[in-house]
């Protein structure tokens, strides 16, 4: 009874925040506009710079590509010093998105199930040290990256690639004909395991954020762990999984050195995953820098160019998903 | 996304692991880690003329020869207090480019300039242009790595063959005839070339351009051109691959030819197979003739020569200077340097770096251009 008439009593408590609001959106203290024209400064900024580089990358680009005997997208050759020159992306950009698309199909469900079990499985004590040790791996540079692939990976992969060959070679994609095993398949497995670290850290801190709620309720609803998983973390974290993945796609792309260091590159296309060859973007640019001429170097900007669009294309594509998905996500829940 | 959320011990550990990674990556360059500096060292400081040379000389070029230019600046340095020459083996590519630039003094490059490069080097030689002066010479080594076989002959036609995936397994015929006693097994040839533009695979493939044309039908230039084999990016790369791979043969300069490392005897035509040596090199060289005009002395060496002894497949590197018109302020240390490393003295540590000398008549002109640098 007490509390009820004091209630109504009470003066609506509901204009005074209102007129703060009011106040707030008007920004009038100076620190509100300082605040504003920083954060839109920055913005501005970044907006600039990538302009800047495109531009930068267009211009050189057209210098090269207007001089260019071959067709630019379909040549399997890069000479740059032939008079005229021939040279085309063709292959690099196939090894380039051949090589993350492997990475990716091995690390995101490593990734995913490392950071589920991280989250959900794993006893508290062993949390820490599992994840300072995946800290540690993003923070190696990619040139040991690369010479740990070409000294011990590399010649520890034959006995895979006989096995892949005995049963799978009739694919013809894991065909072996006894080569090195630097190939797109070494390169692709060696991207994974660089880019878990990134995916898997996004990844935990995603599922951590799932409301407490949610899954309790799953639970009261006789839900095994599993299930819970299954109907309430994943949906939850599907988007914040997808930009993980763009992340480590993103540097799965650009990698240069340890591409450079494991792949056999030539100007081939090779059907098979298991035979050296092929090159990426970035391994060719860093490879043919050093000795390039200044027509060269014009002609390494152009393919960087295309690089530069691949990774817009997947981007754009990665937030057209996730905005498709907002709706069933948790972030809204 | 806590990426940097890490305590001290993750620190403690990252330290270590980056420490570690800097101590494995200062293994991985491309030194060929010579004796040359130390065991050169009795030069005697008195018998180079420093004139007044002063300042610091900036360089860049071809990588090939970066060894060679270190053991020089050492002694040069040495004796001339108050030098400092910074040659930078960023490829001759890279040299040509900074040195039409007017970047540096001088560049280093494996191939003479071409003409359109001289006309852009009348930009940054004032009244003058770009000249090629050979200094340093270099056997190219055939490495291969084959069990059971420890003596490998092999002409021109036969390594075109294999470089161009004509010749895919070790008990081919040809080999066969080329090597009557050795015990070739059924192996597949693993052929490596450099995967970087590079100026051994110019001269590896003119060497095959001017000896075997009908077998290697490609232009030639730094970037390799035949299709398939595998490749390795840098002289040390190929050579690790070698060493690794069973069936492999590849090509780099001699001094990356080391630990246990076979090379190819080639049959010239000469009644002998010619070894890869620096003596055998600087013999094939002797036979080169000065292509250039005026003050320039690109050289065309003579591939195809069958003299006993002398190994043809090698390369000759030049440094390229302005013949009138560099800059007043680098001219005396410019002059000074080269009339160093042209000098006797200069030429004698070549061979300690498993480099070769330029033979004494041409070696005699490069004297007197310097003299008249202006």
């Amino acid at each position: 009874m007490d509390t009820s008439t004091q209630i109504t009593d009470a003066p609506p408590p509901a204009p005074q925040p209102a007129t703060d609001k009011r106040a707030a959106r008007g920004a009038t203290r100076p620190g509100d506009r300082i605040f504003l024209g920083l954060s839109r400064g920055s913005g501005i900024l970044l907006l600039v710079i990538m302009a800047a580089i495109a531009v930068f990358l267009t211009y050189r680009a057209t210098l090269a590509i207007s001089k260019d005997q071959g067709n630019f997208l379909t040549t399997f050759e890069w000479d740059t010093n032939l008079v005229p020159p021939n040279f085309g992306i063709a292959v690099l950009a196939f090894g380039t998105v051949i090589s993350s698309i492997i990475a990716m199909v091995i690390a995101v469900p490593i990734a995913v199930a490392i950071a589920l079990f991280l989250t959900h499985y794993a006893p508290r004590r062993l949390r820490g040290p599992i994840a300072y040790v995946i800290d540690l791996l993003a923070a190696v540079p990619s040139i040991v990256y690369g010479l740990w692939g070409a000294l011990v990976l590399v010649p520890n992969m034959t006995g895979l690639f006989g096995w892949l060959n005995d049963y799978l070679g009739w694919t013809g994609i894991f065909s072996w004909q006894g080569g090195a095993p630097r190939s797109m398949l070494t390169v692709g497995i060696l991207l994974a395991i660089m880019i878990l670290p990134i995916i898997t850290n996004v990844s935990r801190e995603v599922f951590r954020q799932v409301p407490q709620m949610h899954e309790e309720a799953a639970l009261a609803l006789g839900a095994t762990r599993w299930e819970v998983i299954r109907m309430a973390v994943l949906p939850f974290g599907r988007s914040g999984v997808i930009s993980a993945s763009m992340l480590g796609l993103g540097r799965a792309l650009g990698e240069t050195m340890a591409v450079a260091t494991v792949l056999s590159p030539s100007f081939l296309i090779e059907t098979s995953l298991l035979d050296p060859g092929g090159g990426t973007f970035a391994q060719n640019i860093a490879s043919k820098f050093g000795e390039a001429t200044e027509f060269g170097r014009d002609a390494l900007i152009a393919s960087g160019l295309v690089l530069f669009v691949i990774t817009l294309l997947v981007n754009g594509a990665a937030r057209a998903i996730i905005a498709r998905r907002k709706e069933y996500s948790g972030a809204n829940a | 996304m806590k990426l940097q959320r890490m305590n001290r011990r993750a620190l403690a550990l990252g330290a270590l692991a980056v420490s570690g990674a800097l101590a494995l990556t200062a293994c991985g360059s491309d030194d060929t880690g010579t004796s040359s500096g130390g065991s050169s060292a009795a030069a005697k400081p008195g018998s180079i003329k420093c004139d007044d040379a002063k300042g610091q000389l900036l360089a860049d070029g071809s990588s090939a020869q970066k060894n060679a230019i270190d053991a020089w600046v050492k002694q040069f340095t040495a004796a001339c207090q108050g030098t400092q020459i910074n040659y930078k083996g960023g490829g001759s590519g890279a040299g040509v480019t900074a040195f039409t630039q007017g970047q540096v003094a001088f560049a280093g490059s494996d191939s003479a300039l071409k003409p359109d490069e001289v006309t852009a080097s009348k930009k940054v030689c004032s009244g003058g242009q770009g000249i090629n002066l050979p200094m340093v010479g270099g056997p190219i080594a055939v490495g291969y790595n084959v069990n059971g076989v420890d003596n490998l002959v092999l002409d021109a036609a036969t390594l075109a063959k294999i470089f161009n995936n004509e010749i895919t397994n070790w008990n081919d015929p040809q080999i066969k005839k080329l090597n009557p006693d050795a015990k070739l097994p059924d192996l597949k040839i693993q052929a490596f070339h450099r995967s970087d533009d590079s100026g051994t695979t110019d001269n590896f493939t003119k060497y095959l351009i001017d000896t075997a044309k009908k077998d290697w039908p490609y232009d030639g230039g730094k970037t390799w051109q035949a299709k398939g084999g595998q490749s390795a990016s840098g002289s040390s790369g190929v050579a690790q691959q070698v060493k690794q791979t069973n069936g492999a043969i590849g090509y780099f300069e001699l001094s990356y030819a080391k630990d246990g490392l076979k090379t190819v005897d080639l049959d010239t035509g000469a009644a002998q197979p010619v070894k890869a040596t620096v003596d055998n090199a600087t013999k094939a060289i002797s036979e080169a003739k000065v292509v250039g005009t005026g003050k320039d002395l690109a050289l065309q060496l003579n591939y195809g020569t069958k003299a006993e002894g002398a190994y043809p497949m090698v390369l000759v590197t030049y440094e390229i200077v302005c013949d009138k018109g560099n800059k007043a302020e680098t001219l005396p240390a410019t002059k000074a340097f080269l009339r160093y490393i042209a000098s006797e003295e200069g030429q004698k540590i070549l061979a300690e770096a498993d480099y070769a000398p330029i033979p004494a008549d041409i070696i005699s002109q490069v004297r007197t251009t310097v003299d008249g640098l202006s």
